[in-house]
C-alpha cells in the first residue's frame, strides 16, 4: 500500500517497482441468506522481486485475493475493481481484460499458481516428467531446453530429477510431490510465483524446508513471490513485506521486520500473542476473544472492533482507513498507537542458533 | 507430576510391526515388514503431560494407539496400573483389571474431528452413544443432564442448544471441543490427543490447548499428545511441566522435561526439529541459516531403515560408529532432566575416534 495514489506511475518514493497494483477490488457472492462480501474494497501494491506473506485466519478471504489477481475467481463470485499488471518489459495492462487465451498465457508465463494438496494438482496417471512436457508443449516451448531448466529446478529443490521425472504422482511422499509441483510451477520462468498454504498438511521440518529452499530460489531467479498462509511464523522469516488480512480486507502492511518488531493493528499484535512459538514468553501467550465475523453480516466501522479492547464508538461507526506508522508501514486503525503501548508482546529467541558443540 | 506413585500406563520395550502381504507378494514368498514402533520403553503417569514430536510416519500415532490399548504390539508390554492390556483382553492369567474398564479409561481424540463425529447424529446423539453404552442404568435425563453440564465444561455455551445441533452446524474448533468433551464423558485416566490442534487456525491453538489444561485439572486427566510443531509441544508440555518425547522411525531418540528438550536439545535430530521451529523474533530471524542442516531433507523408507543409528543417513554429524552401532537411551549428563540416544552424548564412545561420513 506504499503508492496509494491513483497515478499510473509505477515507480513509489522509495525506488521500488510496482509490479502488480490491485485497486479497489471486490468479490461478491449471492447467497440465500443475503449477498456475501469476501474481499471488500481491497487496495494493495505488489513490489518486484519481493516476498510477500499474507496472513489472515482461515475465512479472512486470502485466497480470494490471490484468485483476483489472476482473475481467477469462480462463478457465482463476482469481482470488480482492477489489477493492473506492469511487466518487467512491455506495456501495463489490466488483467481483468485479457481474454480466455491471453489469461492462460499470463497463468503460467507472468504469474504461476501453486495451491495446497498436490496430489490434487497432479493427473495421477501421469509422470511427473510427463506434465513437465505437457506443459512445455501446451505453451509452445522448447521442450528440451525447457527440460533442462525444469531438471535445474527440481535439483534446486532438493529432488533427484531422473528419479522423480519417471515417477508417478503417487510414488513421491506428499513433501516431495510439493516440491515438484513448485518446480513445475516455475518450469516458465513465470514473473511471480503465488502460493496459497503450500506447505499445509506437511509435517514441520518438511515446511521449513521447503520456506528455505523458496529463499534460496528467490535470490536465485528473483521471482517475485506472494506466500499466503494462516500460519504466521512460517512467513515470519521469509517475507521482506507483511500483509494482515482481517474480515475480507487488509489492516496492516509493512516491511515483516518492523511488523514482528512493533506491529501497529490491535489484530495483528493480539495475532503475535495468540500463535505458538518458541520466542514468546508463555506467560503472554493468550487466545484473541470472540469469533471472526461471518461475512454475510460484517460488523460496521471497523470489522475488528467486537473483538477489540480499545474499541470506541468512533469505531464502531467508522471505517477506519490506512494511517501512516513508518515509511511503507501502514495500519487501518485509530488508536494504532494506543495499542502498541496497551498490548504487549515480546518476541526474543535466547538461544535459536542451531549448533553441534564438538567433544566435550 | 508424581513421579513417586505407581505410573497409569507402562511400556516396555514396545514393538509393532505391520506386514503388507499382497496376493502377489504372497505368491513370490515376499513380504513388506514395517516396524512402525522398535522398542519403545515410556511411562505415563497419573495427571501428567507427554507429548510425542516427529515427523510423519516416525510412528508416534501408532506408539499412542499402543499405549491406550488401541493398537496390539507385536513385542513387549503394555500395563495399565500394572495389568497386563492384552492379557485382560484375551483372559490370560489373573485379570486384575477387566479389559472394559481398561478401555474406558483410555480414550482417544482425532485430528479430524468432523470426521469422528456421525454427521446424521445430533451432539446430544453422539455423545449419548458411549453413556447408553458403558451405564444402560442411567436414565434419559441424568444422561442429557450430564452432557449438558460436559458441554458447559468444553465452552459450548448454551449446551442446550449445542446438543441440538449436527456436527456441520459447528465450526472445527467447535467440533474438537465435542471431541474432548466426549472422551472426557468417561472421566478417563489417560487420553491420547493425536494432532489436536494441528487441525485449527494457529490462532485457535492456544484457546483449545488451556482448555484441554484446565480439564486436566478438573478430571485429574493425563494427556499423551502427539504432534509435529515443537512450538505446540512445547506449549502444551512446558504450561503444566510436562515432557517431551522425540521420535525418529519408529525409536524414542530424546525424552526429558520440555523445557530442557526445548532450550537445551542434544540429539542432532531434535536440534533439526529446533532449526524448523519458525523464529518469530525478528532480530534472530535476519540471522537464521537459510540452508537446511541435515545431509538429506527426505526421511528414508520406513520398509527400510538405515542400519546403526537410524538417522544417519540425514544427520550432519554422522559417523562411520553411527552406521554400525543402534545408539541406547541414555540419561543425559548433568542434572538428568532427559535422555538422549546419541553416541555424541557418551564421552568415550568410539564415535569420536570414527571417521566422518562422505557427503
Amino acid at each position: 500500500m506504499t503508492a496509494r495514489n491513483e497515478t499510473s506511475l509505477s515507480l513509489d518514493a522509495g525506488g521500488t517497482e510496482t509490479l502488480i497494483e490491485v485497486r479497489n477490488a471486490s468479490v461478491t457472492f449471492d447467497m440465500d441468506r443475503g449477498r456475501s462480501k469476501v474481499m471488500d474494497d481491497v487496495t494493495m501494491d505488489i513490489h518486484r522481486e519481493e516476498i510477500l506473506g499474507i496472513v489472515g485466519e482461515s475465512g479472512s478471504g486470502k485466497s480470494m485475493f490471490a484468485s483476483a489477481l489472476m482473475d481467477a475467481v469462480v462463478d457465482p463470485g463476482v469481482l470488480t475493481g482492477d489489477v493492473i499488471y506492469h511487466p518487467p518489459d512491455g506495456d501495463s495492462f489490466s488483467v481483468l481484460d485479457l481474454d480466455d487465451e491471453e489469461l492462460k498465457e499470463f497463468r503460467w508465463e507472468e504469474i504461476s499458481m501453486v495451491f495446497q494438496g498436490a496430489m490434487d494438482s497432479f493427473n495421477p496417471t501421469m509422470s511427473i516428467g510427463g506434465h513437465f512436457e505437457e506443459t512445455l508443449r501446451a505453451h509452445d516451448y522448447n521442450v528440451a531446453d525447457g527440460m533442462d531448466h525444469g531438471r535445474q529446478l527440481l535439483a534446486d529443490l532438493y529432488l533427484d530429477p531422473d528419479r522423480v521425472l519417471d515417477s508417478y504422482p503417487h510414488e513421491l511422499s506428499g513433501g516431495m510431490q510439493q516440491r515438484a509441483l513448485i518446480a513445475l510451477s516455475l518450469l516458465l520462468k513465470p514473473n511471480v510465483l503465488v502460493m496459497d498454504e503450500p506447505t499445509a498438511a506437511l509435517d514441520l521440518l518438511m515446511q521449513r524446508s521447503i520456506t528455505s529452499l523458496l529463499a534460496n530460489l528467490h535470490e536465485e531467479y528473483g521471482i517475485t513471490m506472494i506466500f499466503i498462509t494462516h500460519d504466521l511464523p512460517l512467513v515470519a522469516d521469509l517475507a521482506d513485506r507483511l500483509a494482515v488480512m482481517y474480515a475480507f480486507e487488509f489492516i496492516e502492511v509493512g516491511p515483516c521486520y518492523d511488523i514482528l518488531k512493533d506491529a501497529a493493528h490491535p489484530y495483528t499484535r493480539a495475532l503475535l500473542k495468540a500463535v505458538p512459538n518458541l520466542s514468546s514468553a508463555l506467560e503472554e501467550m493468550e487466545p484473541i476473544e470472540g469469533d471472526s465475523p461471518d461475512p454475510v453480516d460484517v460488523p460496521s466501522g471497523c470489522s475488528y472492533h467486537v473483538r477489540c479492547p480499545l474499541a470506541d464508538e468512533q469505531c464502531r461507526s467508522t471505517d477506519p482507513g490506512f494511517e501512516r506508522v513508518s515509511d511503507g508501514h501502514e495500519a487501518a486503525c485509530f488508536y494504532w498507537e494506543d495499542a502498541r503501548e496497551e498490548i504487549t508482546y515480546t518476541l526474543s529467541d535466547r538461544e535459536q542458533e542451531v549448533t553441534f558443540d564438538e567433544r566435550r | 507430576m508424581s513421579v513417586d506413585k505407581d505410573p497409569v500406563v507402562t511400556l516396555e520395550d514396545v514393538e509393532v510391526q505391520f506386514t503388507n502381504k499382497s496376493l502377489i507378494q504372497t505368491l513370490r514368498r515376499e513380504k513388506d515388514v514395517v516396524r512402525a514402533v522398535d522398542g519403545v520403553s515410556l511411562d505415563i503417569h497419573e495427571n501428567e503431560v507427554i507429548v510425542l514430536v516427529g515427523e510423519s510416519g516416525c510412528g508416534k500415532t501408532t506408539l499412542g494407539k499402543t499405549a491406550v490399548g488401541l493398537q496390539r504390539p507385536t513385542g513387549g508390554s503394555v500395563k495399565y496400573r500394572g495389568q497386563d492390556v492384552w492379557d485382560a483382553k484375551d483372559g490370560n492369567g489373573d485379570v486384575t483389571v477387566p479389559f472394559t474398564d481398561i478401555r474406558r479409561s483410555l480414550q482417544i481424540i482425532h485430528q479430524d474431528p468432523g470426521s469422528s463425529l456421525n454427521p446424521n447424529r445430533t451432539i446430544l446423539n453422539s455423545l449419548s452413544v458411549p453413556l447408553k453404552r458403558w451405564y444402560p442404568d442411567m436414565g434419559v435425563d441424568e444422561r442429557e443432564d450430564r452432557i449438558h453440564r460436559l458441554l458447559e465444561y468444553v465452552g459450548m455455551k448454551p449446551a442446550s442448544s449445542y446438543a441440538s445441533r449436527y456436527p456441520h452446524q459447528l465450526s472445527g474448533g467447535e467440533q474438537q471441543r465435542v471431541a474432548l468433551g466426549r472422551a472426557l464423558l468417561m472421566n478417563p485416566d489417560v487420553i491420547l490427543a493425536d494432532e489436536a490442534v494441528s487441525a485449527l487456525d494457529v490462532s485457535l491453538r492456544i484457546e483449545m490447548m488451556d482448555l484441554m489444561h484446565d480439564l486436566q485439572r478438573e478430571f485429574n486427566t493425563s494427556y499423551l499428545f502427539i504432534s509435529h510443531d515443537l512450538a505446540n509441544a512445547y506449549y502444551f508440555a512446558e504450561k503444566v511441566g510436562g515432557r517431551i518425547g522425540i521420535m525418529y522411525l519408529g525409536k524414542l531418540v530424546e525424552i526429558g522435561a520440555a523445557e530442557e528438550i526445548i532450550r537445551n536439545p542434544r540429539h542432532p535430530y531434535t536440534k533439526i526439529l529446533r532449526w524448523a521451529t519458525p523464529v518469530m523474533d525478528p532480530d534472530a530471524a535476519r540471522e537464521a541459516a537459510t540452508e537446511p542442516p541435515m545431509r538429506k531433507i527426505d526421511i528414508p523408507d520406513p520398509k527400510n531403515p538405515p542400519s546403526g543409528c537410524r538417522f544417519h543417513t540425514r544427520c550432519p554429524k554422522a559417523r562411520e560408529a553411527c552406521t554400525e552401532e543402534v545408539p541406547r537411551l541414555l540419561p543425559a549428563d548433568g542434572n538428568g532432566r532427559s535422555e538422549v540416544a546419541c553416541f555424541r552424548s557418551e564421552s568415550d564412545h568410539a564415535y569420536w575416534n570414527s571417521e566422518p561420513l562422505p557427503e
